[in-house]
């Protein structure tokens, strides 16, 4: 489409592990691509210059853990016209919101030789708690084709295609044969948002539920069903809580495993 | 090929075992890629094959609701598995199709159509799957709607079909009266027979297609000894149907019953991932799916299996009409086996059994009717105000 100039696009990290970040830079193919249909305004991981907001579009990656954070989304969100949430930190509170089941300060106290210097947020939060998202990416990381296409969708105008439905989709549409059924191996993909491909059941692994939940997750229906399997109670709480541990969905299903009142 | 045809029935031949690999050869010579059953991950899939080695000898497969576990037995059977994971619809209606690209330039744009159908040739197609594909021809090629797409694969196709030596634990085309017998649809049918020291195929011809590729392989008339032992071993699978599905007055006791209280018991257990529809023969639900470059320059139309399970599939202005896991299996069962039969003139279940061994948590289509049957058709306690969500 032709335009009076290329929007501007920045990068910013939050709480996070970069991987969602790299995944730009690991676009290689696309990447000269997305230089000459983009300006890369702010994105340190690839660049030292900076050119100053507001931007069209801001990536935005990892959670919000510091009062510092929690201030600083909010200038960004004032210069950004478009912002995306990038990967699950950014959209779900990340691995670090493991956090959240437990009092901060017994762990500040435990790895930290100067407590005192650490300042820090009870929970760990999805940007979305804090301001107005336009689109959020899920992914542990994220899948740099979907990234490029909400790029090219924002680029043209158009809605992305990074549907919400489960993986199981994505492994019937594959031709992968069913670890769960097959193999009575516990998989996470019915009730997991896809996304990934249908990576891990393609080399025989359940999946680990990266891109969190799907648009309507049966949880407790694929909880009855792994207890079936024989996956122990403890087991079903860690299964739900890894990357995508304070979706709600997750949260939920590991929460009841996890209650005193469980019988099972 | 192995369209409907008026091909008169000719007495069964004898083809031996050992010439199966001919068969291949034949095939192939033909211009054909042989699609045939291969162990693979655990199951008997189809996928292509080049040597009769590559067949699942000895393979066969437990089923029960929501487990598939393959088995070996010192047989030396080719076809005693029963039904794949997946049916022949991924060559005939393919998971992803590309229906054109479109390149800008100059202020305009072509269109480039994609139009490779392959040259398939199916072996071991099931009775109940040639059924499906009877389905599938009725909703692609015979509707006001024909879809060319479907119809260079499907007329490009030779079917080898290959009756069932056994009946899996959730087969049912008995209720369906689909087989385990193939009748028609297809080129060449297969009964393999395995005696003593001998094993043999009875095969019987459905089109000249299929008289054409006989003609190149060594056969002779069978006895009738031998199409007997090809009838007994029918009766016996018959006989051994793993499930049943009551279908009379199916159609009216599922209209009756949009209100059965079985429909809130399911929805407690699908976990809606969409598995059943993907995995069923005859669903044939698409999205389509327009794709760009981030240059703008280029252009992609995709047409993608779709299911009524996903929330994009009803979504319409202000949202999804049916955003309740209830409304949504409703919506499946009761089209599966009742508005089809308004809509094509036939049910859209074929009795594989396969939405029921590879749903994730067991949920059987069967049972299901069952349930609502024992209901007799009767209301929620929310009553009879007809409620779509």
């Amino acid at each position: 489409m032709p335009r009076d100039h290329k929007p501007k696009l920045a990068v910013w990290k939050f709480a996070s592990c970069d991987g969602c970040q790299l995944s730009l830079l690991d676009c290689e193919d696309e990447l000269l691509a997305v230089a000459g249909a983009i300006e890369i305004a702010y994105f340190p991981e690839a660049t030292r210059s900076v050119v100053r907001g507001p931007y069209d579009v801001s990536l935005v990656e990892g959670s919000i853990t510091t009062p510092h954070d929690a201030e600083r989304i909010h200038q960004i969100r004032k210069s950004s016209k478009f912002l995306v949430t990038i990967g699950a930190c950014a959209t779900a509170g990340g691995i670090q919101a493991l956090r959240n089941f437990k009092d901060v300060n017994s762990y500040v106290k435990a790895v930290y030789a100067t407590p005192a210097y650490i300042e820090t947020l009870e929970k760990s939060t999805p940007i979305a708690d804090h301001v107005f998202v336009d689109f959020q990416l899920r992914g542990c990381p994220v899948n740099k084709y979907q990234l490029v296409e909400v790029l090219s969708a924002y680029l043209n105008g158009r809605k992305p295609n990074t549907p919400s439905y489960s993986v199981c989709v994505e492994c019937k549409q594959r031709g992968t044969v069913c670890v769960m059924v097959a193999h009575g191996t516990p998989c996470l993909g019915p009730v997991t948002h896809a996304g990934c491909g249908a990576l891990c059941p393609a080399y025989n692994r359940g999946c680990y539920g990266c891109f969190g939940p799907m648009e309507t997750p049966n949880t407790a229906a694929l909880g009855e069903w792994w207890r079936k399997l024989g996956v122990s109670a403890p087991d079903i709480v860690r299964a739900f809580r890894s990357f995508n541990a304070y979706a709600d969905a997750f949260r939920k299903e590991s929460e009841v495993y996890e209650h005193p009142n469980y019988q099972g | 090929m192995a369209l409907p045809s008026s091909f008169p029935v000719s007495p069964p031949l004898i083809f031996e075992r050992k010439d199966l690999q001919k068969l291949l050869e034949v095939l192939n010579a033909q211009g054909y890629r042989v699609i045939g059953p291969t162990v693979r991950d655990g199951a008997v899939i189809y996928d292509e094959v080049q040597s009769d080695h590559e067949f699942p000898v000895g393979w066969t497969d437990s089923q029960s609701a929501g487990t598939y576990r393959l088995e070996k037995s010192d047989s030396k059977a080719l076809f005693a598995y029963t039904a794949s994971p997946q049916s022949w619809k991924r060559f005939l209606h393919p998971p992803a199709l590309t229906l054109w690209e479109a390149h800008r330039s100059n202020g305009t744009f072509q269109i480039t159509a994609e139009d490779a159908s392959p040259r398939y040739a199916f072996v071991g197609v099931r009775a109940c799957e040639l059924q499906a594909i009877a389905i599938q021809d009725k909703v692609f090629l015979y509707s006001e709607f024909m879809d060319p797409h479907y119809k260079a694969r499907r007329e490009n196709t030779f079917i080898v079909a290959v009756n069932c030596g056994r009946a899996g634990g959730t087969c049912f085309c008995v209720s369906m009266n689909t087989g385990p017998k193939a009748s028609s649809g297809f080129d060449l049918a297969l009964t393999e027979i395995l005696e003593d020291e001998r094993h043999y195929f009875v095969v019987e011809i459905g089109s000249e297609a299929g008289a054409e590729i006989m003609r190149e392989l060594p056969h002779r008339p069978a006895g009738e000894g031998e199409i007997e032992a090809a009838e007994r071993i029918l009766a016996q699978t018959a006989a051994s149907m793993g499930r049943e599905l009551k279908t009379d007055d199916l159609k009216e006791l599922l209209y009756r019953s949009y209100e059965s209280p079985r429909w809130d018991d399911v929805a407690r257990r699908c976990l809606t991932c969409g598995n059943c529809t993907l995995v069923c023969p005859t669903c044939f639900c698409t999205t389509v799916e327009d794709v760009t470059d981030l240059t703008g320059e280029q252009a992609q139309r995709v047409r993608k299996w779709d299911s009524c399970f996903t929330m994009d599939f009803s979504y319409i202005h202000g949202g999804s009409v049916r955003y309740s896991t209830k409304s949504r299996y409703r919506q499946w069962l009761t089209h599966k086996l009742a508005t089809w039969i308004d809509q094509f003139g036939t049910s859209g279940c074929v009795g594989c059994g396969r939405c029921i061994t590879w749903c994730p948590v067991g949920i059987d289509i069967t049972e299901e009717v069952q349930a609502v049957r024992a209901g007799g058709g009767k209301t929620s306690k929310k009553g009879a105000k007809h409620e779509n969500v």
